[in-house]
């Protein structure tokens, strides 16, 4: 009879699948999934999942300088910070950073890529170039603008320019004009735009060649190619590139506070809202645990719409 | 043919322009770092450095208030273990997430890509609290062990084990091995590439890292950029030590990055972003 060589004949002890050979799985796959994974899971419970719970739950209370929470407050710490002006104006100064960063680094970094696409000589070199400022500090590029390009003083390279040009040196980091915005762009723009150049090009690179050719063969060419080839192509690495280059954007802290504070100060102007919260939970004089919990919980909120949007966007763009 | 070559030429030229724009601040770090405090500041900007000896490095040695030496000590210990243990738990996790599909490895990956969303600079606050109650202030074990849990690293490593015949793992296990030891045999000697690609991302951004150093690392354990930025916002700053500082501190990344490139550039082309 072949059945019974399929019908493995089980021991008397395992009559009936116990709880513990389903949660081993089938030769021990649950076992070995646990074994790969734990290390991982564990560290994001504690160091990811965790700290949001617990902000969560200081973001209830009253802690000043103090981790244990001393009074129940209920919504106030939020009402508190959706009416501080600080706080609502650096998530104003996000919306103004990302309304330049993002598009200026995608044209920017896209404009690369479409330049050395299928560039036969000289291609890995200007690749190098553009990419190798992604191994740069922003503390030291920051270093760079604000004591060398954007230096106030007489010997800042740009203002060496205008003056040069018979116009009047440049205050750009002082806070008494928005010029600071042209430095804090720039700068980023340099770190950045290499890196999703990379991830364009090889976007550039999964576009089959037929398409290419169908098209010359229909007569299109130059820019025709681009608008209607290239681009709708590079839609699924375009809005991924556009994602992070918003989350990042929301992350801005390093080159904010190394060019424009000082000496544990930072100026009342150009906070996004980590430098905010920096400076009202762990920075400032007094350390507010509640606030800066509710700080985090509204900041985690932001940032989980945008993926939600982003989802959105890619499922309905899919179909 | 004649415009073709014509539009060609224009090409070269905008790169050219464009790359001199894009190696213009390394430039502006090698001539600060060998030049006088006057050259710098000279009303006239000179290209050349006028100091091209080692007067700078021996300045900045000599300044406690960077104390540059210990803060590379600190950077290269802080840096090689959080790219280590990084590499180490996301290779692990990347992989089951892409061979195992049953219900809770698809809900692993879905907290994986929710942790993507939320980076963790976002919740630094409560990250510090956590990281204080535990009294790993001022510890290495502070600066290195809440960073080594990277969903971007574990996510890449996924995508690229997608890719993974999984033809091989299992000869293997026919031939006795259990999963395991399949994977320290067959399947990490085969993914070298990736894990030279993410683990330059992780050292990169290990080395570079900013907000959390400035947090934790104070006194014993304070990391180059935070050295760096101390002595660059307070008010004894002296620009060629700055500059060379920056030179020695960047100087060790580009060489990473020059020679890793390659399998940067592969990983960020063949698992990055679909």
């Amino acid at each position: 009879m072949p059945t019974s060589v399929v019908e493995a004949p089980a021991r008397p002890s395992e009559g009936r699948p116990g709880l513990w050979r389903r949660l081993r799985g089938h030769q021990g796959r649950n076992l070995w999934f646990a074994a790969f994974i734990a290390p991982f899971l564990l560290g994001l419970i504690a160091f990811v999942y965790l700290p949001i719970v617990w902000s969560a739950y200081l973001s209830f209370f009253e802690a000043r300088n103090t981790v244990t929470p001393t009074r129940f407050v209920g919504l106030d710490n939020y009402i508190y910070l959706l009416n501080d002006k600080l706080f609502v104006n650096s998530l104003l100064t996000f919306v103004a950073f990302a309304a330049f960063i993002v598009p200026l680094t995608y044209l920017g970094s896209l404009g690369l890529a479409l330049l050395l696409n299928n560039l036969k000589w000289g291609q890995a070199f200007f690749r190098s170039v553009f990419f190798i400022p992604t191994a740069v500090s922003y503390v030291i590029a920051a270093i760079i603008w604000r004591f060398a390009f954007f230096s106030g003083a007489r010997f800042g390279l740009l203002n060496q320019f205008i003056t040069a040009a018979g116009g009047e040196q440049v205050n750009w980091l002082g806070g008494t004009n928005s010029l600071y915005w042209v430095a804090l762009v720039s700068v980023r723009l340099w770190l950045q735009t290499g890196f999703y150049m990379i991830l364009l090009i090889a976007g550039l690179q999964r576009i089959p060649l037929e398409t290419y050719e169908a098209a010359a063969i229909d007569g299109a060419s130059g820019w025709r190619l681009l608008r209607f080839i290239t681009l709708p192509q590079l839609k699924a690495t375009s809005i991924a590139v556009v994602l992070l280059l918003l989350i990042n954007a929301f992350q801005a802290f390093d080159e904010f506070y190394n060019m424009l504070g000082s000496i544990g100060t930072y100026p009342p102007y150009a906070r996004p809202p980590l430098v905010h919260l920096y400076l009202i939970a762990v920075g400032g004089g007094q350390q507010d645990l509640g606030v800066g919990g509710a700080g985090t919980m509204i900041l985690t909120a932001i940032i989980v719409l945008f993926g939600v949007g982003q989802t959105f966007i890619l499922n309905r763009s899919t179909k | 043919m004649r415009q073709r070559k014509f539009w060609l030429g224009v090409r070269y030229a905008v790169l050219v322009v464009l790359a001199l724009f894009f190696v213009l601040p390394f430039w502006v770090i090698v001539r600060n770092a060998f030049s006088t405090n006057k050259n710098i500041t000279s009303a006239t900007w000179n290209w050349l450095p006028d100091q091209v000896n080692l007067t700078n490095v021996r300045s900045l040695l000599a300044n406690d208030s960077i104390g540059i030496l210990r803060a590379l000590l600190n950077s290269a210990v802080q840096a090689s273990l959080q790219t280590v243990v990084t590499v180490f738990i996301s290779l692990l996790a990347g992989y089951a997430l892409a061979r195992y599909t049953h219900r809770a490895s698809k809900l692993m990956l879905g907290l994986t890509v929710f942790t993507l969303m939320v980076p963790v600079a976002t919740i630094f606050v409560p990250m510090f609290i956590i990281t204080a109650q535990l009294g790993w202030v001022d510890t290495f074990r502070g600066l290195v062990i809440p960073t080594v849990f990277s969903a971007f690293a574990t996510y890449l490593f996924r995508q690229y084990f997608l890719d993974f015949p999984v033809e091989l793992e299992d000869a293997s296990l026919v031939d006795g091995c259990n999963p395991w030891t399949s994977f320290w045999r067959i399947v990490v000697p085969n993914s070298r590439g990736i894990i030279a690609a993410v683990g330059t991302i992780v050292l990169i951004g290990a080395w570079n890292a900013f907000l959390w150093p400035s947090l934790i690392g104070r006194d014993d354990t304070r990391t180059v950029q935070v050295a760096l930025s101390q002595f660059m916002t307070s008010q004894g700053v002296r620009y060629p030590e700055l500059f060379m500082g920056s030179l020695i501190v960047v100087a060790p990344m580009l060489v990473v990055f020059l020679f890793l490139q390659r399998y940067l550039v592969q990983g960020l082309t063949t698992s990055g972003l679909r």
